[in-house]
């Protein structure tokens, strides 16, 4: 009989076999799954239309302009019309993708997305590129860090944050058959491809990459891989075994699996690269404090705006880092 | 992108007989009690607006749009998408007037539980196309609907009703230039020019002038009419209809609060209610035509 695994990596995640060697993992960025997602879902669908407001090259929204011409529509610089314009092909019956960078979209068009998208419940699925800090030298205005919050408290919405560009393919490919608003993010930076063509992915349900129950640290996007190198050091150099779980869809939340973590491991550490405050670290916590209260705490970006600088720079400046991870597990284990 | 512009989709000519004339406008007063009568039980709402487009909207239900009240999700029904939400009484009346819901409804205008809520909800009442009301997601939701229309060959057209105030929002400029730059010709928006809005005179608040230059810049078709001559504003709908190659763009001049001389171009009146009283005498003036006629109902 197979005896189940205690600490470790979870072999049925199936992630890549060279998880921690530098050398041979690929880097990506994650704004290319949705390209190639978008492409995929097109070919399945022909009532999706992606809409973008001037930056195909860079949300990656050409893969889909080249496959399918007819299909894209330009609306140059108007995020705002772009999002209800997109409401009007929805109730039209389209699947509408809007494109363009999350400070514009969902930030400048916010009231337009809600009235429009949200409260009339129109089948528009919004992609935030460029999200997080690690746009680097663009700055502060340009690093979306509050979308997570806003989105996450619209009615109707449901939020998703992949961890690397196959996840991207694969939520980009599962929002388009979803009847539903949707918001999904990435980011500019490549990151590393950690997870497989074999690797579970299931709209609104947790995927536990590393077992333990010492700790868990539940994380989103590319920062999942620094919680996987914060874990397995914590492993090698202190024999702490930390649940390492891959939180993709922020909303609906998978309240089962948090739960779970709370009892059977006392402590958590959330992991993003967005406000921690309203963001995947304020939904854990809601979650934690409303079913079994244990220690929680939060490595994201605490309650202040980004800068210029060099993508790896800015994560070590606002500890979202495997360095800072590690640090939070030893403060959060200390109050366990 | 795809050639959207293939040429319009032949439309009846909307001929207007004198008989059919004279019925439209006492459609149009009915409709106008109706308002009266909504706002007053509500208790709140908009009464300037949606008295003086009621022949706009009498016009549109009962004489210019391709609809069918009886299956309001028909696939090939003109749409009418009301951009400033805000006057939707008049359209709620002439909803019900048309037969999509018993004119009982009327009364539960703003109030708990109802589908006629205080701006226009798509998922609540069936036969309004489009969620609205913060101005100017109208506009846009509209282009939209007509560019779907035009990709897909469509034989309907959409009808975009938006207020002048609602022009100071940027975001009509955005959908205006989407309309221009896909030759949306299957697309007429109305402006309700009654030069009001909530502050006070739109020349004061904000110069919207020249409009027809502003509209005829961003490459659209601009017809002007008197938007309280049901004849004048059809035949402005006739001439958007044989367009081809543009959006159309009509600026109807209309009287805030028409046809209740004490609302009558007062900005006082575009976002409240009348109190009991007010309503009382309103619908008078209504009954009689100001006067013009002995009311049948007293």
């Amino acid at each position: 009989m197979k005896t189940k695994q205690q600490s470790g990596i979870n072999r049925e995640a199936y992630l890549v076999r060279h998880l921690f060697d530098p050398d041979k993992l690929e880097q990506v960025p994650t704004r290319n799954g949705y390209g190639d997602g978008l492409v995929e879902a097109g070919k399945k669908d022909k009532n999706i239309v992606v809409l973008c407001a001037d930056l195909t090259e860079s949300t990656r929204s050409l893969a889909f302009k080249n496959a399918f011409p007819d299909r894209f529509v330009q609306l140059g610089v108007s995020e705002q019309s772009m999002a209800s314009i997109a409401a009007g092909m929805a109730i039209t019956g389209k699947i509408p993708f809007i494109s363009s960078y999350a400070c514009f979209s969902p930030g400048r068009n916010w009231e337009q997305i809600r009235t429009t998208i949200a409260i009339q419940n129109s089948n528009v699925k919004i992609a935030g590129a460029h999200a997080g800090v690690s746009v680097g030298p663009d700055g502060a205005t340009h690093q979306m860090i509050e979308d997570i919050a806003i989105m996450r408290v619209m009615p109707n919405m449901k939020v998703f944050v992949p961890c690397d560009s196959f996840e991207t393919k694969k939520a980009t490919i599962a929002i388009a058959k979803l009847s539903s608003p949707c918001y999904i993010r990435f980011a500019r930076e490549k990151s590393p491809v950690f997870t497989t063509e074999k690797t579970p992915f299931k709209i609104g349900r947790a995927e536990t990459y590393r077992f333990g129950n010492d700790l868990t640290i539940i994380a989103a996007g590319p920062l999942l891989y620094e919680a996987l190198l914060a874990a397995q050091i914590l492993s090698l150099d202190h024999k702490i075994e930390a649940r390492v779980i891959n939180m993709h869809t922020i909303k609906p939340l998978d309240v089962k699996t948090i739960i779970k973590a709370t009892k059977e491991t006392g402590a958590i550490v959330t992991v993003e690269e967005a406000q921690a405050v309203g963001g995947l670290g304020g939904a854990v916590a809601e979650t934690v404090c409303l079913s079994t209260p244990v220690p929680v705490e939060r490595i994201g970006v605490q309650d202040r705006f980004g800068e210029s600088g060099e993508p790896r720079q800015l994560q070590e400046a606002f500890g979202l880092t495997a360095r800072s991870i590690i640090t939070a597990a030893f403060r959060v284990l200390k109050l366990k | 992108m795809p050639n959207l512009a293939i040429g319009p989709k032949v439309r009846k000519p909307l001929h207007l007989h004198d008989k059919q004339l004279k019925k439209l406008e006492e459609k149009a007063f009915e409709i106008r009690e109706d308002i009266i009568k909504m706002l007053v039980e509500a208790g709140s709402g908009h009464s300037a607006g949606p008295l003086g487009m009621a022949d706009i909207f009498t016009a549109l239900y009962f004489h210019v749009m391709v609809h069918d009240p009886k299956r309001p999700n028909w696939k090939d029904r003109d749409r009418l998408i009301l951009s400033n939400g805000h006057i939707c009484p008049v359209r709620y009346a002439a909803m019900a007037h048309a037969g999509y819901f018993p004119k009982t409804w009327l009364k539960t205008l703003r109030k708990f539980g109802s589908p006629l809520q205080g701006h226009p909800e798509r998922e609540k009442l069936p036969g309004v196309e489009a969620t609205s009301g913060p101005l100017g997601s109208g506009s846009s939701q509209a282009v939209g609907i007509a560019y779907v229309g035009l990709l897909n060959h469509a034989p309907w057209r959409v009808y975009c009703v938006m207020s002048d105030g609602e022009l100071e929002a940027g975001q009509t400029w955005e959908a205006m230039l989407f309309a221009g730059r896909n030759k949306l010709y299957n697309c007429t928006f109305i402006i309700d020019r009654n030069n009001i809005q909530i502050d006070g005179p739109t020349e004061e608040i904000m110069p919207l002038e020249s409009l027809q230059a502003k509209f005829e810049a961003f490459n659209l078709n601009v017809i002007r009419c008197a938007g309280n001559s049901i004849r004048d504003f059809v035949s402005a709908v006739e001439q958007a209809h044989g367009m081809s190659e543009k959006a159309s763009v009509i600026i109807a001049d209309t009287i805030p609060g028409y046809g209740v001389d004490f609302m009558e171009h007062d900005f006082l009146w575009h976002g409240k209610p009348p109190t009991f009283s007010e309503a009382k005498s309103a619908l008078a003036w209504l009954r009689t035509l100001g006067g013009k006629i002995k009311s049948e109902h007293e």
